[in-house]
């Protein structure tokens, strides 16, 4: 699959939840420099245990910031007919229009993302008509009724109310939404959480279709390291609100060379092997309340001094980045290995 | 939930409608204290001249039956808020037993409880208030009349508080209670008392200021004992003797007045206090932008 | 399906609070201290009356018989449910001797059309105001008319009324303060005796509408500002869909439904209001016959209007209740 140019780049992205609790206020520092590039005509994978800042991630790129959440600092550029352009610049409607025309959102927990009291056929009717113009509802209710058909979905759910759905097909209705206006970029956050293994299945079947008829890019987060392995084409490994580790998936699962992708690799179940499956000791950090120098330190097994002190920076080698002090290049790396 | 009283009532302040309605009640219940102070027996006719306007001597003036206006507030007021704290704190008893055995006994007693509430709020409270009233008439003192309110003002509440009981009974802490054996009133006292408590006390604030509403409601179809000084039947004499017509500002306007801030006082406390307590609109409480 | 798990239960639940509330109703009064031939006596005599003693026993006689308290308790109570499915309530005591029914029937248009167009009217206007409040709560307009709101919302009926009153009927002399049309005017379907009524009805018609309004208002932003948080409201602005298109099919659409059940809990109060604000007006309607019925003593007619107030509120929270799953799919199809 050849991936082609950047079609979206985060820079130093940083968004943090800000409430207000008795005595002051917290923040909670969801996603704390993250630099990303996605490119065209690939699936992109970010996976990291729950909690760990991903759905801000998608939020923030996006630019879906509602408060408590604030974007502190960073910026996000979009790639469309060539042309470079900064998200957050946008007016509310310039953004309104290139929402679903051009990115689309599949959130997590498809469950209760339809409006109750209409039926399923009048929400696409009602994303369609928000940004085509001089169409009639029949010919609305017919593009939905194609699209719905292509992807293999049984025409009558166009007619049911959301209650009347099953979780998983809920789900698949999410996604085809996502891809009626064949977005460049479709963002799904944990789109197989609470299915179970068989429905799953069907949900990232229908997500590769997706991507193979239209080659556009699909960012897809969850903490199942097995999906990521059966689709993703790169894969970034996040913690505590920074990107820990990137790289192609073979490469990943491969050589993993941070510990904690080590962990997440090494939980994964495989045939015919018996021997214990080992996860990261302890629980991951509030993301109020993040340990000085690198946020993994507390459960690492292989930390050393400098990493309780100093938040290591980004090695690349290739196509593969890892923030580690194991892997550090440089001075800092003597440094380390030496006190 | 564990803290001090004093930073529970700094943060209750720093909403301005908290803090607006503290401050008017204060002023409401000093006037309120001041009546025992008062130079006259509210209930004597003539004790000054008739229909003075307002005067250093009067400060409110007087009425059509020779009494001074601002003393006579102040016992109206006292009377006002002692029945509707009779009505208040009696309904509340009632509220939160029928919440409590509703929310956490559940089944056929959840089932009769609610058809039993539910049915105190669909029947129109008003009439069925102006019947006993009727019959009662010649009994009706500050005691009777606080406890004729009680007996319709619980079934609003009963309901909020056995959805708290609801939420509650569905949360870790009571599993944890009822594996290690705790017994159910120990339960129900120790956990859940101190959610249910400042949930009653904010409904009473709400109940207080219905209560005496509908006093001064049941004033006006006549239902009250007219000797004794509240601000229902305050209205009511100034009503009788046409005040209205007469212009005469100072009687009809002052129970009107007070009773208008007394409500929004009452109405402001309780709202602040009830979105205090309840987390969702506690986190929207951000800050500066 | 729906029949039996949605219509039946409701069904049943209306015939038994009919039927309690008319037997609690029935009893009161009998269990009372005093007993209401007692009470008229009385009432006659505080009056300056005088009554020979050789008449007292048969008016004591007559009354009982006039207020449906002779015989047995099982009779009267007999007697009761059969004169009151025939609409029989006796015959009125201030009014003698017409009867209560042709009272309130004269009384009950005036009663009805005001109840009608200003509670449908502060529900529709309140709920839209409110859900637009709600959506774009940070907004200076909507903080203002939430203000606005806090301080109408906790007067009662009566102290509102009676506001208005001296504001537009003595101080501004905008409106008539009494009667629901000039004394002496013939009802016709005359635009001069229409406006007429409309004028005389515009003041109660104002407190009704602006407290209710205000009420409808309060419940609706609050219950719109979590709708706004549900997902599928989240999941609109994340598709893009037009913000109007949001407000009025995902927000208003959904945080309406409560809002039908709270209109159902709220209609016996909203008659309270209506019959005390047509006291403070002297708008010919049940209310100010209530008044005229309590300062007289009048037993029968207090007794018919609560009884037919009851039948009247069940009867209208079982249709409001029946047309919920109108508008709730959930409810319709399993």
């Amino acid at each position: 699959m050849a991936a082609g140019d950047v079609v979206l780049r985060a820079d130093n992205l940083r968004a943090h939840y800000v409430l207000d609790v008795p005595g002051g206020q917290k923040t909670v520092r969801a996603v704390d420099g993250v630099s990303i590039a996605v490119r065209r005509n690939e699936i992109y994978g970010i996976a990291g245990e729950s909690g760990c800042g991903k759905s801000t991630l998608m939020k923030a790129l996006y630019a879906w910031i509602n408060r408590p959440l604030r974007l502190v600092e960073g910026t996000v550029y979009y790639t469309k007919d060539g042309k470079e352009f900064d998200i957050y610049a946008l007016s509310k409607q310039e953004l309104r229009r290139l929402r679903w025309t051009f990115m689309a959102y599949v959130p997590q927990g498809a469950m209760s993302i339809f409006n109750p009291v209409i039926k399923i056929k009048e929400t696409y009717r009602d994303f369609l008509s928000s940004h085509l113009k001089g169409k009639t509802v029949n010919e609305m209710f017919e593009m939905a009724k194609e699209h719905i058909d292509q992807l293999g979905l049984p025409l009558s759910i166009l007619d049911a109310y959301p209650h009347q759905l099953s979780g998983g097909m809920r789900q698949r209705v999410a996604i085809a939404l996502a891809a009626l206006l064949h977005p460049s970029v479709i963002f799904a956050d944990e789109p197989t959480t609470a299915l179970d293994v068989v429905v799953q299945r069907g949900v990232v079947q229908l997500l590769k279709d997706i991507q193979e008829s239209l080659h556009n890019t699909i960012i897809l987060v969850t903490h199942d390291m097995g999906i990521h392995a059966n689709i993703a084409d790169r894969l970034a490994i996040m913690y505590a609100g920074k990107i820990i580790e990137e790289g192609a998936t073979e490469e990943i699962f491969k050589n993993p060379l941070h510990p904690y992708t080590q962990f997440l690799i090494n939980s994964l179940p495989q045939f015919g092997d018996t021997s214990e499956r080992v996860s990261a000791p302890g629980q991951p950090p509030s993301l109020a309340n993040l340990p000085l120098g690198c946020a993994f330190h507390p459960r690492c097994p292989m930390a050393m001094p400098i990493c309780k002190e100093r938040q290591p920076e980004a090695t690349v080698s290739g196509e593969h980045q890892v923030a580690c002090w194991l892997h550090a290049e440089g001075r800092e790396a003597e440094h380390a290995a030496h006190s | 939930m564990a803290m001090s009283f004093g930073s529970t009532l700094k943060e209750l302040f720093r909403d301005y409608r908290f803090a607006v309605a503290f401050i008017l009640l204060c002023l409401l219940i000093t006037l309120a204290v001041m009546s025992f102070f008062a130079p006259h027996d509210p209930t004597l006719w003539y004790t000054a001249p008739r229909d003075l306007p307002p005067s250093r001597q009067h400060i409110l003036g007087t009425t059509s039956r020779g009494q001074d206006v601002f003393w006579q507030a102040a016992f109206a007021i006292r009377n006002s808020l002692i029945i509707s704290a009779i009505a208040g704190i009696v309904s509340r008893v009632i509220a939160v037993a029928v919440g409590l055995v509703a929310g956490y006994q559940g089944g056929k007693s959840d089932r009769i409880l609610m058809f039993i509430t539910d049915g105190f709020l669909v029947i129109p409270l008003f009439l069925i208030i102006v019947m006993l009233a009727m019959l009662i008439r010649d009994k009706m003192n500050i005691f009777t009349t606080g406890l004729l309110l009680a007996v319709f003002g619980w079934a609003w509440d009963a309901r909020v508080i056995r959805a708290q009981v609801l939420s509650l009974r569905e949360r870790e802490f009571t599993r944890t209670a009822i594996l290690s054996g705790s017994r159910t009133l120990e339960l129900v006292s120790k956990e859940y008392m101190p959610y249910i408590t400042p949930l009653a006390f904010s409904t009473l604030i709400n109940n207080m200021s219905w209560a005496i509403g509908m006093e001064m409601t049941l004033s006006i179809v006549g239902l009250t004992n007219m000797d004794i000084p509240t601000l229902g039947t305050m209205l009511k004499w100034a009503l009788n003797y046409q005040a209205i017509l007469m212009r005469r500002w100072n009687w009809v306007l002052t129970p009107v007045m007070l009773s208008v801030f007394l409500f929004i006082a009452l109405y402001w406390m309780s709202v602040s206090i009830s979105e205090y307590l309840d987390p969702r609109t506690r986190v929207q409480r951000v800050g500066v932008e | 399906m729906f029949i039996k798990n949605y219509l039946i239960p409701r069904l049943l639940q209306y015939f038994l609070v009919i039927f309690l509330g008319i037997t609690i109703v029935f009893f009161i009064p009998r269990l009372a201290p005093t007993n209401p031939v007692e009470r008229t006596i009385a009432e006659i005599r505080s009056r300056g009356t005088y009554l020979d003693p050789r008449f007292v026993q048969d008016m004591v006689d007559a009354l009982t018989e006039m207020y449906g308290l002779s015989g047995s308790w099982l009779d009267q109570y007999k007697d009761f449910w059969v004169r009151l499915s025939k609409g029989d309530f006796g015959v009125s005591f201030f009014q003698f001797p017409t009867p209560v029914i042709t009272l309130i029937k004269r009384a009950l248009p005036w009663t009805v059309g005001l109840l009608f167009t200003t509670t449908v009217f502060s529900w529709v206007f309140g709920n839209i105001v409110g859900g637009m409040a709600g959506y774009a709560y940070n907004r200076r307009w909507s903080k203002a008319l939430d203000l606005l709101v806090m301080l109408i919302r906790p007067i009662p009926y009566y102290v509102f009324a009676l506001g208005l009153l001296i504001l537009f009927g003595y101080v501004y002399r905008k409106f008539p303060i009494a009667g629901g049309a000039t004394i002496g005017a013939t009802p016709s379907f005359t635009l001069s005796y229409i406006l007429d009524v409309l004028r005389h009805s515009a003041l109660p018609a104002m407190s009704l509408a602006i407290l209710g309004a205000a009420s409808w208002f309060q419940t609706s932003k609050l219950i719109v500002q979590n709708v706004n948080a549900e997902d599928f409201v989240q999941y609109a602005q994340l598709g893009g869909v037009r913000e109007g298109r949001i407000i009025f099919r995902y927000v208003i659409r959904n945080a309406m439904l409560p809002q039908i059940t709270n209109l159902a809990l709220s209609l016996g109060q909203i008659l309270s209001g209506a019959l005390i604000t047509e006291i403070v007006f002297s708008y010919p309607g049940v209310g100010h016959l209530l008044y005229s019925a309590i300062s007289t003593g009048d037993y029968n007619l207090i007794m018919g209007i609560i009884s037919l107030s009851i039948v009247a509120i069940t009867t209208l929270v079982l249709i409001v209740d029946l047309i919920y799953p109108l508008f709730d799919p959930r409810i319709r199809y399993k």
